[in-house]
Order: structure tokens, then C-alpha cells, then sequence
């Protein structure tokens, strides 16, 4: 059986010093590791930005892919091979501004795959501009007078868009976001953890110290529920979307993959690519 | 007697002016006559003008004629708009209903027909499509029982009854209009066809049926003019194969989630139409650096932005070859005929294995919507070439390292492994790597694997990249073009060579990378060339002068109308070069 340490690889990221994603590529090792995964039954699937090099820190198949689209990429090699453990990551300008169209999508589709969210509140890749997850008043290169569009209430979002698996968590916290991770993938359907994962260099206000002030875990909330939507919804409307742990999980609901008709319950990727003269002559008589 | 005519369906979008030439030529392709519908239509669902023209015929054709024999109208629109096309001698025939009228001191008569009241009398006003059939079969001289068999395919689920009714009403209409036609018309009687079974399909259907033929068991797609066909049919087909189409929120994750899928293994197909093939750009650029297989296919229509978005065009040329930002190594494939699209579908799944790149397939409007008879397509022809795609054990990988997936061949390409082998572990990366996968901005490294991914192209084997029909050693003129625009200049070339001009012909079927050594000797023994194209800057004449020189004699002939080329045009059009 693999241990987290057969994920590791011999690149050292180019993270900045204290960069809260070094903890989310821990955690993504320990899960698989506790999930039962071996390195080569696990693809990890990243969008572009600093967060998105992650891919290429973990002992698996990886695929470093274009900004905002990991999850297209990661649900379509879902769809190619079923057997295999597919984990989207990327940060949050990657996800929720030029990819939220594929967030929201990816979410209503429901194809078992676990989506990791690096949230640091800006673009650091480029540097320190705004990202819609940026406060009001969060001054950035690219908002001097300080940020005036509201941020995104991106766990209310998802919720509100039909997630089945929706969670948070906080790069300080390795045990919580190792067992979240692990949630996630075994969850049957999409699952989005999105992770307050500090940039030290560009976000001098989203610090450790900041979010140790502000979060909330859902453990200290005395009989949390999170198989109940409307209460997942008030407790995030009441706490501004600053809670870590599971908020939302619904168990029931099948995946895209097992809903729809005739999908090959083996890989697709193993299908025999040849037609059989019987199918060909089916198909052929259909226009005679 | 006449080999072969051309007839026209007119009338309101949505009123089932389809149906009516959907079972007309369904009839006539069993009777063995080759034909070649084309229908013209607006962005409008309900309501706007619209109309099939089919060209019937006893030998193979692949344009729309020139003129028209029969017009089948429904509303006077259908009178004024099309009335232009009928040629001396030709006939309306038209539902009494709305009193038509046809232009005074022309030689066309116009019959009056009550489709509308006959069919009402027997049952339902909807069929007076079938009445409208049975006129139209009359004037023809065909035996009405090919209809029985094709009426029962189309309403037999709705029970016998059904099907009588509409026999009837197919019967009522032949025998009104041969009272009407009495020995008047003995012109327009068809010869008999040989009866032989061939297929009868539009160009989207022989891709998609080529995408299935070629293994492809997974797509992910945008609805688009005049796309859609293709992601509808596999729609209905991959579920029996195991396979699944997903309509994706856009064209961007299409293009993307088809690059993961065949990444992981599936040959996957994306389609789409100018405005769809701008949005994948940058996707497309991804599969290229990251030697990702995949298929896209692109079915012009009129650009730019929605621009034209019914009608032909072939203006996404260059956009396709060279837009997508950097350097990529990249196929460029433009079938001319139905049949071509099927077998070279097949073949981009091949090459897009073989050397792990991007294949384009071009098509445009006219060859994806058209409607063409098909030689049966041949199940021998369909080959499954999956290139250096690693099966099997793989040896262990020491001491953590990757499996060289970028690994430095001769031939640029490389050994594949697909997620999930055991002992294959590498990295893909948009950004540039090493032989790993590992990004790397060492310049070595960097010019090393761009030329390793270039040298692909050098050895792209396809089977005919030029389709030619080359008579004369030396010729007056070649005429050169791609996709649809075939029939026409096949057409052309018969009628320029009654004229007296030794003309070839070229079509371009690999656009890139562009066969310049089969082009060039027939441009050089040409006095001079004519690239005939839907487009206003002449982008394949413009590539031609790129690759094989010889701008002096390259001329232009170019139609950016939104209607396809007629023979007659391209005709005429060369004619004139030699005044
Ligand atoms: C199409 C495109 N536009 C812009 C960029 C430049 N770019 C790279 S990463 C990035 C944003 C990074 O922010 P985020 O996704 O939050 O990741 P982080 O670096 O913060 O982890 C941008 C704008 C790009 N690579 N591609
Ligand atoms: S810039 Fe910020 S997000 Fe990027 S590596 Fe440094 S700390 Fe991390
Ligand atoms: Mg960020």
C-alpha cells in the first residue's frame, strides 16, 4: 500500500516561503494515500496561477492544462476512464473569474470528480490584482483606490447551483482539509472544497493570523446538520462564508456518470474502437 | 425523356415543407437516381421563406443546377422569390389556396392544385405535403407504390390508418395532376434509374457515422449552425456503443474537455462552426504543446462574428491554419464530397493518434447540410491505427522519475501512456518541458522540443491529398479549390472543355500541412490557375502563392454572397480569363 510519501516528487515548487498551498499539496498526498489510492490510479488536474503548478508536485499523473479550465479537462478524463481518482485544483481567479462558467457547470453536472480551490483572495501568479473573492475596499495593482465590486459568496453559489458536496477548509488546518479531501473523493459526485490558502507576498491582509480571527469552524456549532441545505444556507448568510469543515453533503444524489443512459460501466477508455460489421451495416441501412 | 431535373419545394419555415422533400427524394434514391438537395433556410424557427431544391439525376452530381424544371410552392412568396431560377419551359405547380400568380409573357406554366382542399377532404390539411409529392411524382411519370414502403418507415408507428391516408392523399395528387397535364409535358418524364440501393445523406451525418467508424466513443459540444447534426446523431448512437455526448456550457470547455478525454484514452470529437473554433483557440494551442490528440471539426458558414450564420462561406481558412497563438504542430483536413467525410473522419482520428496533435476537419454549409447520394461506404476501408500508443507492462520507473512521454525520436513523436498504467507517471504541461513533462525554460531545452514537435509534420502520410482529375500534361488552366465547391467546378470543367480549353482540376483535400509537392507541378504546367473559394480576400489562392509561388497567373474567383457557387458562375467566370 502506498504511503503519502510515494506522492511525493523530486520537484521542489516554486512556491514562495509560508505559501498556504504548500499544506493543500500535503493534504492532497495524505488523502490519497489514506483513500487506498496508488500514485498512478490518481490524476490531478490544475488550472494556471501559482496555485496551479500543483499538479507538478505530486507523484501522479498530472495535467497542467490553461487558465480556468481544469475542470473541463478533469471531467473529461473523468469520462474517458471511470476507474481513475480525479482531482481539479486551481486558484480562486482560476475557478470563479475566467472558469466560473465552467464551476457552476461543473457543479450542476455532478461527475465524481473533486474540485480543490486554493483561495487567497488575489492573482498572485500576477502579480497581486484584485480577484472576485477580494473584499470591498481590498486594495490591490489593479483596484489602488481599494476594490469596489462585492466578493463572491462562492460557498451560497454552489449551493445554490446544486452541489452535492460542498466544504471548506484553511491551509493552517492539515488534519481537517487531509479528511475533507478524502470526503471529497470518496463522495459520489462533484465535490468543491474551497481552501483559504494565504498568499504571503501579495495579501497582506487575508493573513494566517486574519483568518485564525475570522473562522468558524462548523464543528463548534452544536448540532451542525450538513445533510440540511436551508440550514447549510443560514449559517453561511450568518458567518459571511467564513466557516471551515463539511457544510453540505447530499448522499443521495446519483452522479452524472451512473444517470445517464447506456455509459459503459468499465472504462471507456478500454472500449474496443472497432465497429463490428453487424453495427456497421445497422448504421449504414439507416440511410438507404 | 430527360436524365435528370431539377425541383424545388417553397413556403413558410415550419409549415413541413421539409417533410415534403424528405420523402420525395427518400423515393427517389430508392428508385436509383442520384440527387443533391440543398435547402435554404433563415436563423428563424416559424415563419421566413424557405426551400429545398433537389437535383435529380441518373448520373453522380454534387452541385445545385443552374436553373430549375419544377417549382412546388405553398405561398405566393415561394412564386415571387424562386421564380427567376425556372428555365424557359419550366412548370409552378401551385396550391390553389392562395390564388397564384405567376409573371405575365413568361414561358412557364403555372398549375393550380388544391393540395390544401384535397387534403382536407381526406382527413387533415397536414398532408397536403403528400399531395404536393404526389403532383410532383405525376409530372415525372413515377410509379407511385416506391412511396407505400417509405410512408410506412415514416408513419407506421401512428398506425395504418395513418399510412393510407397519406397514400391517399399521395394518389389524389398524382391523378389530379395528370388530368391537368394530359400528353402536355412529355419533357419532363425521367428516365428510369438503375434501381441500385446507395445512401442518401448530408455531410454532417457521413461525419459523425466516420467519427463512430473511427472509434470515437465520447464528444463534448457547443449547438451550432450548421454543427448540430453531428453532436445529435452520435447523440442517438454512442449510448449502444457505451459512449456519451455532453453539450457543454460552451465551446471553450468542448474543445478542453475532448483534449482530457483524449488524454485519458478516448478518441473524442468536438464540432462547431466559425464563431465556436475562435472560442477553442487557445485549447487547440494546448493540445499542440502537450501532443494531446484530438478532433475538431469545423463546418463553415458565412463569418465574421454570427455574420451569415445560415449560409456558405469558407472564410474561417487561415483562422484555422494559423490561429492559434505560438507555433503548433497541426492537421488541416477539407473533404469535398459526402464520402470523403466519412473515410477522412476515420483518418483524423488515425493522425490525430499517429502524430499526437490537433486534427482540424474542415467542411462547410453546403457539404454538411447538403444532401448527397452515397455509394455505399465500404467496412473493409475503416482502419484503426492507434501510432505509438504504449501497451502493455511498462518497466519500473527508478527512483521517482518520470516516464519520458517528450522523449527525443527521430520522427518528433514520442512514446504515449494514458493515465492510469502502472509505471508510466509523467507530467503534462501547457508550459514549455523537458522529455518528463517538467517545465523547463532552459533555450536548449525549449528549441530542442519545439523542433521535436514541428518534425511530426514532416512525415504526415495521407492518403489522397489532392484529389485531381488531371487530363492534359500541359493545360490552360488548372482550377483549384476545397470542400464543397467540387461539383460546380466539376461542372464547369465539362463545359469549359466544350469550349475548347485543356483545364485541370485540383481539389485540396490536406490543407496543412499543404501539399506543395502534389500542387506544384500542376501549377507550373498550367498557363494559368483560378483558386475558386466562398471568401472575399482569396485565402486558399493567397496560400497556394505561399507554398508554391507562381503569383503572376494565380487568379481569383470568389463568391461571398452566402449562396453556393452554380456551375454556370465558375463557368463563366474562367471563360472570361481567356477573352
Ligand atoms: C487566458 C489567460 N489570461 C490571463 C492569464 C494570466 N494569468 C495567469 S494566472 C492568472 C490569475 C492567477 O490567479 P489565481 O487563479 O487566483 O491563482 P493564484 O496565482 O492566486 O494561485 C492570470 C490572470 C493567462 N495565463 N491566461
Ligand atoms: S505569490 Fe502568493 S500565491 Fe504565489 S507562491 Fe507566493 S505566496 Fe503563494
Ligand atoms: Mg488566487
Amino acid at each position: 500500500m502506498a504511503t503519502f510519501k510515494d506522492f511525493r516528487n523530486n520537484v521542489k515548487p516554486n512556491w514562495c516561503p509560508g505559501c498556504g498551498d504548500f499544506s493543500v499539496q500535503a493534504a492532497i498526498q495524505r488523502a490519497a494515500a489514506n483513500v487506498g489510492l496508488e500514485p498512478h490510479q490518481l490524476a490531478v488536474i490544475s488550472g494556471i496561477g501559482c496555485s496551479g503548478r500543483i499538479s507538478g508536485y505530486i507523484h501522479s499523473y498530472g495535467f497542467h492544462g490553461i487558465h480556468g479550465r481544469a475542470l473541463p479537462i478533469a471531467q473529461g478524463v473523468k469520462m474517458a476512464n471511470r476507474d481513475l481518482t480525479v482531482i481539479a485544483a486551481g486558484g480562486d481567479g482560476d475557478g470563479f473569474a475566467i472558469g466560473m462558467g465552467h464551476t457552476i457547470h461543473a457543479i450542476r453536472r455532478n461527475i465524481d470528480i473533486t474540485y480543490i480551490v486554493m483561495d487567497n483572495q488575489i492573482y498572485g501568479l500576477t502579480k497581486g490584482q484584485t480577484s472576485p473573492r477580494s473584499d470591498v475596499g481590498f486594495k490591490t495593482k489593479s483596484t489602488p483606490q481599494g476594490s469596489v465590486e462585492p466578493a463572491l459568496s462562492i460557498m451560497e453559489m454552489a449551493l445554490s447551483a446544486g452541489a452535492t458536496f460542498v466544504a471548506q477548509s484553511f491551509s493552517s488546518d492539515l488534519k481537517e482539509l487531509t479528511h475533507l479531501i478524502e470526503e471529497g473523493i470518496k463522495h459520489k459526485g462533484f465535490s468543491l472544497i474551497n481552501v483559504f490558502s494565504p498568499c504571503v507576498t501579495y495579501n497582506k491582509v487575508n493573513t494566517y493570523d486574519w483568518f485564525k480571527e475570522n473562522l468558524v469552524n462548523l464543528s463548534t456549532i452544536e448540532g451542525y446538520d450538513p445533510s440540511d441545505r436551508d440550514i447549510a444556507m443560514q449559517t453561511l448568510m450568518k458567518h459571511k462564508g467564513l466557516v471551515t469543515g463539511l457544510i453540505y453533503q447530499n448522499k443521495e444524489q446519483k452522479s452524472y456518470q451512473d444517470l445517464i443512459h447506456g455509459y459503459s460501466e468499465t472504462p471507456l477508455a478500454h472500449a474496443d474502437l472497432q465497429l463490428s460489421k453487424e453495427k456497421f451495416d445497422e448504421l449504414i441501412s439507416e440511410f438507404m | 425523356m430527360i436524365s435528370q431535373l431539377s425541383w424545388k419545394v417553397g413556403g413558410q419555415q415550419g409549415e413541413g415543407i421539409e417533410s415534403t422533400g424528405e420523402i420525395f427524394s427518400i423515393a427517389l434514391n430508392r428508385l436509383g437516381y442520384y440527387l443533391y438537395g440543398y435547402r435554404h433556410f433563415s436563423s428563424r424557427i416559424k415563419g421566413g421563406h424557405t426551400n429545398n431544391k433537389i437535383r435529380v439525376s441518373t448520373t453522380q452530381v454534387r452541385s445545385i443546377a443552374d436553373d430549375l424544371d419544377i417549382l412546388v410552392a405553398f405561398d405566393q412568396e415561394s412564386i415571387d422569390f424562386n421564380f427567376h431560377e425556372l428555365r424557359d419551359g419550366g412548370i409552378v405547380i401551385a396550391d390553389s389556396k392562395f390564388n397564384p400568380t405567376i409573371p405575365e409573357g413568361s414561358n412557364v406554366t403555372l398549375y393550380a392544385v388544391p393540395f390544401t382542399d384535397i387534403a382536407t377532404n381526406l382527413g387533415t390539411s397536414l398532408m397536403k405535403n403528400m399531395v404536393a409529392v404526389g403532383a410532383s411524382s405525376a409530372v415525372l411519370d413515377l410509379d407511385i407504390g416506391v412511396y407505400q414502403e417509405v410512408v410506412e418507415e415514416i408513419f407506421g408507428r401512428k398506425g395504418q390508418q395513418v399510412v393510407e391516408k397519406n397514400m391517399e392523399a399521395i394518389r389524389a395528387g398524382a391523378q389530379f395532376m395528370k388530368e391537368q397535364l394530359g400528353d402536355s409535358i412529355q419533357t419532363m418524364k425521367l428516365e428510369k434509374a438503375d434501381g441500385k440501393k446507395r445512401m442518401y445523406m448530408i455531410g454532417n451525418d457521413a461525419i459523425a457515422l466516420g467519427a463512430l467508424a473511427g472509434g470515437a466513443r465520447f464528444m463534448a459540444a457547443y449547438p451550432i449552425t450548421p454543427a448540430s447534426e453531428i453532436m445529435e446523431y452520435l447523440i442517438k448512437k454512442l449510448p449502444a456503443l457505451g459512449g456519451a455526448v455532453i453539450q457543454t456550457e460552451d465551446e471553450i470547455a468542448a474543445c478542453t474537455m475532448a483534449i482530457g478525454a483524449n488524454y485519458a484514452g478516448v478518441r473524442t470529437l468536438t464540432a462547431s462552426a466559425g464563431p465556436g473554433l475562435s472560442l477553442m483557440m487557445e485549447a487547440i494551442g494546448l493540445a499542440g504543446i502537450t501532443e494531446t490528440p484530438v478532433v475538431i471539426v469545423d463546418t463553415q458558414r458565412g463569418g465574421p462574428s454570427t455574420g451569415l450564420p445560415t449560409k456558405q462561406e469558407q472564410s474561417d481558412l487561415m483562422a484555422i491554419i494559423y490561429g492559434t497563438h505560438g507555433e503548433i504542430p497541426k492537421i488541416v483536413m477539407a473533404p469535398s464530397t459526402v464520402q470523403e467525410a466519412f473515410y477522412d473522419m476515420v483518418e483524423a482520428f488515425n493522425l490525430a493518434e499517429e502524430y499526437q496533435c490537433p486534427v482540424i476537419v474542415l467542411s462547410d454549409l453546403q457539404l454538411s447540410l447538403g444532401k448527397q447520394t452515397v455509394e455505399p461506404l465500404e467496412y473493409d476501408k475503416i482502419e484503426i491505427r492507434r501510432g505509438k500508443l504504449v501497451k502493455g507492462e511498462l518497466p519500473q520507473l527508478e527512483n521517482k522519475g518520470y516516464f519520458k512521454r517528450y522523449e527525443v525520436t527521430e520522427d518528433g513523436i514520442s512514446p504515449r501512456v494514458l493515465p492510469g498504467m502502472p509505471n508510466g507517471i509523467h507530467h503534462v504541461t501547457g508550459v514549455e518541458h523537458d522529455e518528463t513533462g517538467k517545465p523547463s525554460e532552459v533555450a536548449a531545452n525549449r528549441k530542442t522540443q519545439m523542433d521535436k514537435r514541428l518534425r511530426k509534420l514532416k512525415h504526415v502520410r495521407f492518403n489522397t491529398p489532392v484529389h485531381k482529375n488531371v487530363k492534359h500534361e500541359e493545360a490552360d488552366l488548372l482550377i483549384i479549390g476545397f470542400n464543397s465547391t467540387r461539383g460546380a467546378i466539376e461542372e464547369a470543367i465539362g463545359r469549359l472543355e466544350l469550349d475548347g480549353l485543356k483545364v485541370n482540376h485540383a481539389h485540396i483535400r490536406l490543407i496543412h500541412p499543404f501539399p506543395t509537392e502534389e500542387v506544384s507541378p500542376l501549377v507550373q504546367s498550367a498557363k494559368k490557375v483560378v483558386v475558386v473559394e466562398h471568401n472575399a480576400t482569396g485565402q486558399l489562392a493567397n496560400l497556394l502563392k505561399m507554398n508554391v509561388g507562381h503569383a503572376d497567373k494565380i487568379y481569383s474567383v470568389l463568391k461571398y454572397d452566402g449562396n453556393p457557387f452554380l456551375p454556370h458562375e465558375v463557368h463563366t467566370k474562367c471563360k472570361e480569363l481567356f477573352q
